[in-house]
């Protein structure tokens, strides 16, 4: 009898962790790459398929490691069936963890076995699949006819010597997010400000007056760091395409930073960025009033940090100055959709894609299911779509999003770096080694930043 | 056909002919090859020659998951063996109250999966001062620490997930060594008024050394190949200033998350090398190696 009370205990035991396997939230992996990543729900590994009727019908595999993509693209492909009767294709979807698509990408194609016909490449790790031997087909036929509309820079950043790989979704304008409700409370006006040094009063004044941290310092992600740096002009490479971290702009970005974090009022925070599940409800809770993000971190907001709903406000990041003609902001993050070149229907994969991410329905879409910022702009000045009151994204800003969208259009930079093969890797240093020595263990930044300078070149002799 | 098998000549070989094709098929041809590899850049299709292992020796980071990997190997060591020795001999003693007991609750974290078990370690020792761990030594007046952030902390919580899960497999090692000892000599011991300290010292540990050097062999190389909890413990095969990297965490991320093969591969002999020189020293230091002479 003992034995077998024992024996259900142990199967219990091995069932309910058996289970918690099953369940394991796949989460972004390394929550340092410069790109879009998601958390929890959103990129739990889940696998979809069309249903599709009709004879000749033709299947196409699909990778993403964000979910939201996958209904997104369902719900696309639906409408180009619609309209190709005779170019009927059934999507199936498989979607995965971050690092684990990436890598088992580079591995299909390394091996030559097993890729899908389309796949999402996350910004940060893109580079890396545009050196050596290409598994990526080129694009610059089927993007064509919709190129005149589309942010050229969102276009550049999936590409090499002139020819487009990857197709994208959206242009991840970096915005301030404001949480309104706490700033007025404590008396700061968003509204105000303009520059860095009124952000930084600005904070040093909430913090005095509540007590909380006004914005985190960023340890794995360089949104705000990539936004300052190319307002300054800066870069992570040479204009030559040299390696070159430890340049002086960069080391007086970080100096300003640095002095930032020194006031008290701005402060790292789990998880090292905004956009993870560590400090979501940090953001939530009103530990943090502020945010320096991509556009896309709406979808976070929405999904993620519900209490903080109606008292948010999107406006335009500060400049260092206003008088000098520098870069408004610069996008951020971003995922593109490459075809693999070996793929059977690789043409029609081409164009399939094209429709879903840049037809005109496909950028409305882009707005209405994700919350993103469509590449193509014409769009933005469609307010029967940017000010719909049932959208969601609309009910929980205090501002229309687009409004601030719109200020900036003209002035939305790049950074060398984004396209360089040299990126991820740089990205992985600065995410690990370089934030974390300066902003958490306190090291000199000329002293990190040579040390990173060090690494990488030995990465790349 | 018949006479073949039959043969005494032939038997044997066809006896040991499974093992040898396992041992060349998924042994000495991935060795060979990864040799191989480890001379060329594999995504540019070229020879090399030694310039993967010169630019090792210049390799930060690779120094660091060197010496993170020893510094576990030697931390489980140093932790791995004594304790669930001594905690064996207990759970063999006649004066154990229930020892079927203990045994599945120190057996059952093996059960467990790491990912599962890392997972939940990662959110324990999480850096907000809701974590388990921050409120227990909030209990204490102590500050919240930030567990993964520190190379201390980490190499803590890293020890503190390898005890919790290989205790009770070593237990088991160890008391199935325990009892293989014949109970008289622990009798006559005792008759000579041995106490159970002495008995421990002078029967247990001398008769358990076949056991103790199996498991030294198997924890070093366990040791020094570590990379699933470091992984799960920080999401990922990324940690702050690379505090949680491993050797076969970078070759990981070379091989796979960078696309260098070849000098993955490199890394991937070095450890060869590094586990087979400190496995050989060991059992050399042991006496494992001499012939024996019974």
């Amino acid at each position: 009898m003992k034995k077998r009370i024992a024996a259900v205990v142990l199967s219990l035991a091995m069932a309910v962790t058996a289970l918690a396997g099953c369940g394991k939230s796949g989460d972004a992996g390394n929550a340092g790459n410069a790109g879009e990543q998601t958390t929890g729900a959103a990129a739990q590994a889940g696998k979809k398929s069309m249903e599709v009727e009709g004879d000749d019908v033709t299947t196409l595999i699909v990778w993403t490691f964000i979910e939201l993509h996958q209904d997104f693209y369902v719900s696309m492909a639906d409408k180009w069936n619609e309209e190709h009767p005779d170019q009927k294709v059934k999507l199936v979807l498989s979607n995965m963890q971050y690092d684990d698509m990436h890598n088992k990408l580079s591995l299909a194609l390394e091996s030559g076995e097993g890729a899908p016909d389309i796949v999402d490449i996350e910004l940060g790790k893109f580079p890396a699949f545009m050196t050596g031997k290409m598994g990526l087909m080129e694009l610059n036929d089927t993007v064509a006819p919709y190129q005149d509309n589309i942010v050229q820079s969102r276009l550049d950043i999936y590409s090499k010597d002139g020819k487009i790989y990857g197709l994208p979704t959206h242009v991840g304008t970096t915005v301030a997010f404001y949480n309104e409700k706490l700033l007025s409370e404590a008396g700061v006006d968003y509204t105000t400000i303009k520059t860095w040094d009124q952000f930084k009063e600005a904070g040093v004044k909430y913090y005095e007056a509540t007590g909380k941290y006004f914005a985190c310092v960023e340890t794995s992600a360089q949104w705000m760091i990539n936004l300052m740096l190319a307002q300054k002009g800066g870069d992570y490479v040479n204009a030559d395409g040299k390696l070159n971290v430890n340049n002086d702009v960069m080391a007086e970005v970080l100096e300003y930073i640095k002095g930032m974090q020194e006031t008290g009022a701005f402060a790292t925070v789990p998880g090292g960025q905004p956009d993870n599940e560590e400090a979501y409800p940090f953001y939530n809770s009103g530990e943090y009033a502020v945010q320096i993000m991509p556009f896309w971190q709406t979808s976070r907001y929405v999904n993620y940090m519900s209490d903080t709903r109606g008292q948010v406000a999107i406006a335009p990041v500060p400049v260092w100055s206003e008088a000098d003609g520098e870069l408004a902001t610069i996008g951020g993050g971003g995922t593109g959709t490459a075809i693999v070149a070996s793929g059977e229907n690789a043409e029609l994969a081409a164009e399939v894609m094209a429709y879903i991410k840049l037809s005109e329905e496909a950028n409305k879409e882009v707005w209405n299911v994700l919350g993103f910022d469509p590449v193509n702009t014409a769009v933005w000045t469609d307010t029967a779509l940017t000010q719909n009151p049932d959208n969601q994204f609309v009910q929980y800003f205090t501002n229309y999003p687009f409004d601030t969208l719109l200020e900036v259009e003209d002035g939305i930079g790049s950074l060398m770096a984004f396209t360089d093969e040299k990126c991820p890797s740089i990205n992985n240093e600065f995410c690990n080694v370089t934030l974390n020595s300066i902003f958490e263990d306190g090291m000199d930044i000329r002293e990190a930043l040579d040390q990173s300078q060090k690494t990488l070149e030995n990465e790349f002799r | 056909m018949k006479k073949f098998f039959y043969s005494k000549k032939a038997a044997p070989y066809v006896f040991v002919c499974p093992f040898v094709l396992t041992v060349i098929l998924f042994w000495m041809m991935p060795i060979a090859n990864g040799v191989l590899l480890s001379f060329q850049d594999v995504l540019k299709e070229q020879w090399v020659g030694f310039d993967n292992y010169a630019r090792l020796i210049t390799d930060t980071i690779f120094l660091k998951a060197l010496g993170n990997s020893f510094k576990y190997m030697v931390g489980t060591l140093l932790l791995l063996i004594p304790f669930p020795m001594l905690f064996a001999s207990l759970l063999n003693s006649k004066q154990m109250k229930y020892p079927g007991f203990f045994k599945s609750v120190y057996f059952l974290p093996a059960l467990t999966s790491v990912v599962v078990a890392g997972t939940i370690f990662r959110l324990m020792l999480g850096e907000s001062s809701l974590s388990l761990f921050n409120q227990v030594i909030g209990f204490f007046g102590i500050a919240p620490i930030k567990w993964l952030k520190r190379a201390g902390t980490t190499y803590f919580s890293l020890m503190m997930l390898a005890c919790w899960r290989w205790t009770g497999v070593n237990i088991l090692y160890f008391l199935s060594g325990l009892q293989s000892i014949p109970t008289e000599l622990f009798e006559a011991a005792a008759i000579d008024g041995a106490s159970k300290w002495q008995q421990f010292r002078k029967i247990s540990i001398p008769l358990l050394k076949p056991t103790t050097v199996y498991v030294l062999t198997i924890s070093i190389y366990a040791g020094l190949s570590m990379f699933l909890e470091s992984n799960m413990l920080f999401k990922g095969n990324n940690s702050p200033n690379n505090i949680g990297l491993t050797i076969v965490g970078y070759l990981y991320r070379q091989g796979v998350e960078k696309r260098a093969l070849g000098y993955a591969c490199a890394v991937g002999i070095i450890l060869l090398v590094v586990v087979m020189a400190v496995n050989l020293v060991q059992l050399k230091a042991t006496g494992a190696l001499k012939e024996r002479r019974d």
